[in-house]
């Protein structure tokens, strides 16, 4: 599976919906992620991807579309 | 070495409903419940300034504790939402518990201003003597600043709660704490004069949601303690879905988490000390057993306290 498959997954998984986002749209304004769901993300993310989000990146707007998250991640590889 | 030596609070009388106050911003109580967990918050009357509150929740901090104001070595009061600049209410507060004379701090921090008082208390109680540390807000008067937004105005209620620091003797031994800022932060949750809370909630959550249960585990892991072993946690009641994350976190069950959001919503430095008396009242310390206190606020600023019942 892809990383952008596996992201979708985790996606659904954390909202609970079987929706498939577009790579840029909000995650937010879709209703996919709200301000609960967003922790839920980013600690399914770091255990997926084997990461560590420091505090001082843990800023909403880099993981609002799959596009910004995808650029989060290369920005870490 | 610090104890605690006794809780106090005070709530005004007049209930507002999540119904009232979701018909301010266009919302229903259902959506109010759901995204916070609040039913009901306090309000208090439009002669009540936060010195008021203050000095009430002190008084009957005082009263259990069976002292008096002139016995104590210094008051500070934690609020985010006093009326004026300067002076703040830590001086008409202590005047008004007959504490005159006694040094009044400020701690104008709003959430995390109560749990910075007592790990300051309890390294100053020695030398100045008892130290009421108060958390009082009338978040009331803030939340009707327009334009008024959905995602704030539901959320918080006035209220006040005190704790009495000695160096002697008391219901449970501080035996540490830590204490964290980030100004980098400092702009997603912000009051300004005269203008209505900024908030941005999904920073904050995110943020909060991390940083509590670290800055617990952290302060656990000093003295071996798993977080299954805590007898109760004490954490600023701003959301209820925030503290079961929160407790989710460190594994353990959110009932240890005490919780009355459900009834004053979020009143902001005044909630864990508010809630800490309400628990003391109906559970209370036992001996030897760890109990955790734990903030987060803006700033951001949080942190976690760790007790052990005498």
């Amino acid at each position: 599976m892809d990383r952008r498959a596996k992201l979708i997954e985790i996606i659904q998984k954390v909202s609970k919906q079987d929706t498939i986002p577009g790579p840029d749209e909000s995650l937010f304004e879709s209703g996919l992620l709200d301000s609960f769901g967003l922790p839920d993300l980013i600690s399914a993310m770091e255990k997926e991807f084997g990461i560590q989000v420091p505090d001082s990146d843990l800023n909403p707007r880099k993981f609002d579309t799959i596009e910004r998250i995808e650029e989060y991640l290369d920005s870490r590889n | 070495m610090a104890f605690i030596k006794e809780f106090g609070c005070w709530l005004p009388i007049r209930a507002v409903t999540s119904e009232e106050a979701g018909s301010w911003v266009g919302a229903d109580s259902t959506w109010v419940k759901n995204v916070s967990g609040i039913e009901e918050r306090r309000f208090a009357t439009d002669e009540d300034m936060v010195a008021d509150l203050a000095a009430r929740a002190g008084n009957d901090c005082l009263q259990r504790a069976g002292m008096q104001g002139k016995d104590l070595g210094m008051v500070m009061v934690a609020s985010g939402s006093g009326e004026r600049t300067f002076p703040g209410p830590a001086c008409v507060a202590a005047q008004k518990m007959g504490a005159s004379g006694v040094p009044a701090l400020d701690l104008t921090m709003a959430s995390a201003g109560s749990l910075f008082g007592i790990s300051l208390a309890a390294r100053l109680a020695a030398q100045l003597g008892p130290i009421l540390v108060i958390g009082a807000e009338k978040m009331s008067r803030i939340v009707a600043r327009e334009p008024q937004e959905r995602g704030v105005a539901v959320l918080f209620g006035d209220g006040a709660g005190a704790c009495l620091i000695t160096a002697d003797s008391g219901k449970a031994e501080i035996v540490d704490s830590v204490l964290n800022t980030d100004g980098s932060f400092s702009e997603d949750l912000t009051l300004e004069c005269d203008r209505p809370i900024k908030m941005n909630g999904r920073s904050v959550i995110l943020q909060a949601s991390r940083k509590i249960p670290a800055a617990i585990r952290s302060l656990l892991e000093q003295y071996s303690i798993d977080p299954p072993d805590v007898l109760a946690f004490l954490m600023h009641q701003a959301n209820q879905n925030l503290i079961d994350r929160v407790a989710d976190a460190l594994g353990v069950p959110s009932a240890k988490f005490f919780s009355n959001i459900r009834k004053y919503g979020n009143t902001s430095s005044a909630s864990m000390l508010i809630a800490a008396a309400e628990w003391s009242r109906e559970f209370g310390f036992e001996p030897g057993e760890p109990v955790v206190f734990a903030a987060f606020g803006a700033g951001f600023n949080w942190g976690a306290l760790l007790a052990r019942g005498v």
